[in-house]
């Protein structure tokens, strides 16, 4: 399927959030993650399904005042 | 007064990650400052440098408490999204709640700040807020659950010091017991010396420091005044006056006109 991940296009094999994760090199990566603008914990990654058109952020820690 | 939320911190300076030249020279920086607070952000991470992995051991490493952010967040939703993937990331209860309104001057929404607090304090965050030296938002701000103000100096990368020094010292004496820090706008060391003075108990500052020349030596130019000015308010400083007052004694003064 097709959806966003930050913002690009990408194709997917993945159906579920933490399969996408580990194929798109975020495996043990300290990160937080949302799904069409709601945040998903990472204990729900393996239970947030994946369909078509989502919007799926992946965000880290980064430089801020 | 150094308590905030529950911990105590060493000193009065918070001091931003943002804007350094290089990694090395923002360590250098924090270890000069003696910061006991580090300000950090989140942003999108890439799948194949992780750079956001590299920074994240660095701050670690700088071993000092972590105010993660919502900086860019101008809606109540985003701001609390970001607040909530911000505790998970860096395990972590307090937020620096930014809910901007105004793109010139970065201004927050007040309204929206009080809406976020409220929804966040009852999630069980610990809210700093980005606020003005408005006394009744302040006001609204304690009643939505936060024990920490924050209200800016000037505009958030201005260095223009601090703007509205009645508002700010009303603010202070209007709560006393409240731990108070400056936010933002202040450009050089004699401004944050002079907002500890006022009272307030912290001030927390980035731009200043990290676009200085050298800016290890500046984060060390601002410890050094934030200590002055927090030795000189607990010294109790003089009343000021409109007019003369000999300091020399007069009395057996010779007579020799």
């Amino acid at each position: 399927m097709k959806l966003q991940l930050n913002g690009a296009m990408i194709e997917t094999q993945a159906v579920m959030l933490d399969g996408l994760l580990q194929e798109q090199g975020f495996t043990g990566a300290k990160i937080a993650t949302a799904v069409n603008g709601e945040f998903v914990p990472a204990a729900l990654r393996a239970a947030q399904s994946l369909n078509d058109g989502d919007r799926i952020e992946v965000l880290a820690p980064m430089q801020g005042g | 007064m150094l308590d905030f939320y529950g911990t105590t911190l060493a000193n009065g300076f918070m001091l931003g990650t943002a804007q350094y030249p290089s990694p090395a020279i923002l360590a250098d920086a924090f270890r000069r400052s003696g910061a006991s607070v580090a300000t950090v952000s989140l942003r999108r991470e890439s799948g194949q440098d992780r750079a956001g992995q590299d920074f994240w051991q660095m701050i670690r490493a700088l071993d000092v408490h972590i105010l993660p952010n919502t900086a860019g967040c101008h809606s109540v939703k985003e701001a609390v999204t970001t607040a909530h993937m911000a505790r998970e990331v860096f395990d972590t209860k307090w937020i620096k709640l930014e809910v901007i309104g105004e793109e010139d001057t970065l201004q927050p929404d007040v309204f929206g700040l009080v809406e976020a607090t409220r929804i966040l304090t009852e999630d069980g965050f610990q809210v700093f807020p980005y606020t003005t030296e408005d006394l009744v938002v302040a006001d609204r701000l304690l009643h939505a659950g936060c024990e920490v103000l924050m209200p800016w100096g000037a505009p958030i990368g201005s260095g223009l010091g601090l703007n509205n020094l009645f508002g700010l010292r009303a603010m202070r004496a209007h709560f006393p017991d409240v731990p108070l820090v400056i936010d933002a706008g202040l450009g050089l060391p004699s401004q944050a010396a002079q907002a500890m003075e006022l009272g307030f108990d912290a001030v927390l500052l980035n731009t200043a420091v990290a676009k200085a020349g050298d800016p290890a030596a500046m984060a060390e130019a601002f410890a050094t005044a934030i200590r002055a000015g927090q030795l000189a308010a607990a010294a109790d400083p003089m009343e000021p006056r409109d007019m003369a007052a000999p300091s020399t004694p007069v009395i057996g003064k010779a007579f020799l006109s």
